[in-house]
């Protein structure tokens, strides 16, 4: 081992320990970002690091101007799209942009399996069944996670499903797992790669289609696992334990995040996978109460009713999100709490189009952070609240998740029913993606007051101040 | 199977488990800067683009790197970007808000 081989060693542990203090210092707001910046750091450090290697010649590699020229080339527009589209991406359609840069990881993890097969098939087992798991798991993870992109982005918002969809699924994987095998087994054959590459992708896209826009977040958190996993199966592609370690970190907390994801919502990883509500053990009866008299309201009532409240708690929800209504609402906030109103948000953990979501939401419109509360900090408090209004959130209100046998049963939900007045902000009474009707809008307490969340909020704030004060 | 890919199955599988590890006390409220942190380390992909580039050659090969190198960087540089983005603005909300609630009274 030459010298500069040694210190390249040391440089790649050395940001192979920045990922992992750099996620465990993501475990608190204070030090968060911090730990980004240490991981960036760390990143920075492996890749000069293995540039200096190549560039000095070493095992086979030998640089030459074309392949400077094409690494420098595909770097450079990568990451200059990469650092534009990051800088003005808006907040509220950065779940989709997380999403692409997934689906570059991914696919980028399968080429690299790719162009090595390209240049010698005669690998040992072990490698070339990292190999083929590097192409079906990065090509599944580069098509699914464009697929959820686009979903997010608003078209293909449905779930697609077609005749057959699940039977296409199963000739796909079974293409890919044949051809794989195949490949382990000793193919040297090209085009039998080609065929792996083709399945994997196919795959992709018919394991997304199928699932709706409220369940993307899951899938993303599950596709960023995947890219992980990737990741360090072409780690042992190439010999490489940076790429094995990040790989396998990525993997593993990304696992995790999409079971606490799932957890929130009730549902299982495979259910949502599996594709769409229904098809799980849950069985749908017809929910009591439903269906009663509902009641609507004027916005001039509803400003009378929040601006003469002494404590109003906000419930935002993916409506917000997806109406970009956040800055109205904090607004609207403001102006409560310039009357002495006491305000505060509950956050649902899967409020928003990721867990989290609402808290980057909500802090990037200025509302203090003292008053986003969670779950469990808030579910008391709805007893002593005047007025809870409600923004685009369903689901998670649904009293009827405190009783078995429905599609609800046993999600962890806000109690906004114990407040003493209720108002909902909606378009209409269509359903959340549970499919079953909210028995809060039937409750008796409860207005609604249809509209567009950013439409009525603004008129909201219009009405409250001119309300004397 | 080689030596080093034994080598490579030990780090995988205990890197394994630190990821779990580490990450299993996060609050929710982090939750989506967190992905969006794991997918930029997921990144480092770059560094195997890297390596393999002074091995390849053909026009396939070089179109194959160019694409993979590209798209390593724009995961790797946009990722880290857009994760400080959004911690930024949690990071700075205690003071400002105290202040800007000043100005509204």
């Amino acid at each position: 081992m030459s010298k500069v081989e040694i210190a390249i060693r040391f440089a790649s542990l050395f940001g192979a320990a920045c990922f992992v203090l750099g996620l465990h210092f993501m475990n608190s707001p204070a030090t968060a970002r911090r730990g980004n910046q240490l991981s960036a750091f760390g990143m920075f450090v492996a890749i000069v690091a293995v540039l200096i290697g190549v560039g000095d010649g070493q095992g086979a590699a030998h640089m030459n101007a074309t392949r400077w020229g094409v690494l420098a080339a595909g770097i450079l527009i990568g990451g200059a799209y990469g650092l534009y589209s990051a800088r003005t991406v808006q907040m509220t359609n950065m779940p989709q942009l997380v999403s692409l840069f997934n689906a570059v990881g991914g696919g980028a993890a399968a080429l690299i399996a790719i162009t090595d097969y390209h240049l010698d098939s005669h690998l040992p087992a072990g490698t070339a069944t990292a190999t083929v798991l590097d192409i079906v798991i990065g090509g599944v993870t580069f098509s699914g996670s464009v697929l959820a992109a686009l979903k997010l982005q608003g078209y293909l918002s449905k779930p697609v499903s077609f005749p057959g969809s699940r039977l296409a699924s199963g000739i796909v994987a079974i293409a890919a797992v044949g051809g794989s095998i195949w490949i382990v087994a000793g193919a040297h054959n090209q085009v039998v790669l080609l065929g792996v590459v083709v399945a994997a992708v196919l795959f992709g896209v018919l394991m997304v289609l199928p699932i709706g826009g409220a369940d993307m977040p899951v899938v993303i958190s599950l596709l960023n696992a995947f890219t992980g996993t990737a990741v360090a199966m072409a780690g042992f592609v190439l010999g490489n334990a940076t790429l094995v370690i990040a790989g396998a970190l990525v993997g593993a907390s990304g696992s995790i995040l999409t079971k606490l994801m799932a957890d929130a919502m009730n549902r299982s990883v495979v259910n949502i996978i599996a594709g769409g509500f229904g098809t799980g053990a849950v069985g749908t009866d017809a929910v009591e109460g439903a269906g009663g008299p509902v009641k609507s309201i004027a916005v001039d009532d509803a400003a009378l009713q929040l601006a003469y409240a002494s404590k109003v708690i906000i419930v935002p929800g993916y409506g917000l999100a997806a109406a970009q209504a956040q800055h109205e609402l904090r607004e609207l906030g403001e102006v409560l709490e310039s009357r002495g109103v006491e305000v505060s948000y509950a956050i649902h953990p899967v409020a928003g189009r990721m867990p989290g979501h609402m808290n980057v939401l909500l802090a990037e419109a200025n509302v203090p952070y003292d008053q986003l509360k969670e779950m469990d900090e808030i579910n008391s408090e709805f007893e002593r609240t005047d007025v809870a209004l409600v923004v685009g959130a369903n689901d998670v209100t649904n009293p009827a998740a405190r009783r078995p046998g429905n599609a609800v049963s046993g999600m962890p939900i806000l109690n906004v029913d114990h407040a003493k007045s209720i108002i909902v902000v909606k378009r209409s009474m269509a359903s959340g993606y549970a499919g079953i009707d909210n028995e809060l809008y039937t409750d008796p307490k409860t207005s609604m007051f249809f509209t567009d969340a950013k439409k009525g909020l603004a008129s909201l704030v219009a009405a409250t101040k001119t309300l004397v004060g | 199977m080689t030596g080093s890919f034994v080598g490579d199955m030990t780090i995988f599988i205990l890197a394994l488990l630190v990821g779990f590890e580490v990450i299993s006390k996060v609050p929710a409220t982090l939750h989506t800067p967190l992905m969006s942190g794991a997918n930029s380390i997921h990144g480092v992909v770059l560094v195997g683009v890297i390596i393999l580039a002074g091995y390849v050659h053909g026009v396939l090969g070089y179109v194959l790197t160019f694409i993979a190198a590209a798209f390593g960087a724009a995961n790797v540089v946009g990722g880290y970007a857009v994760t400080d983005r959004m911690l930024q603005m949690f990071r700075r909300r205690p003071v400002p808000a105290a202040a800007a609630k000043e100005d509204v009274k």
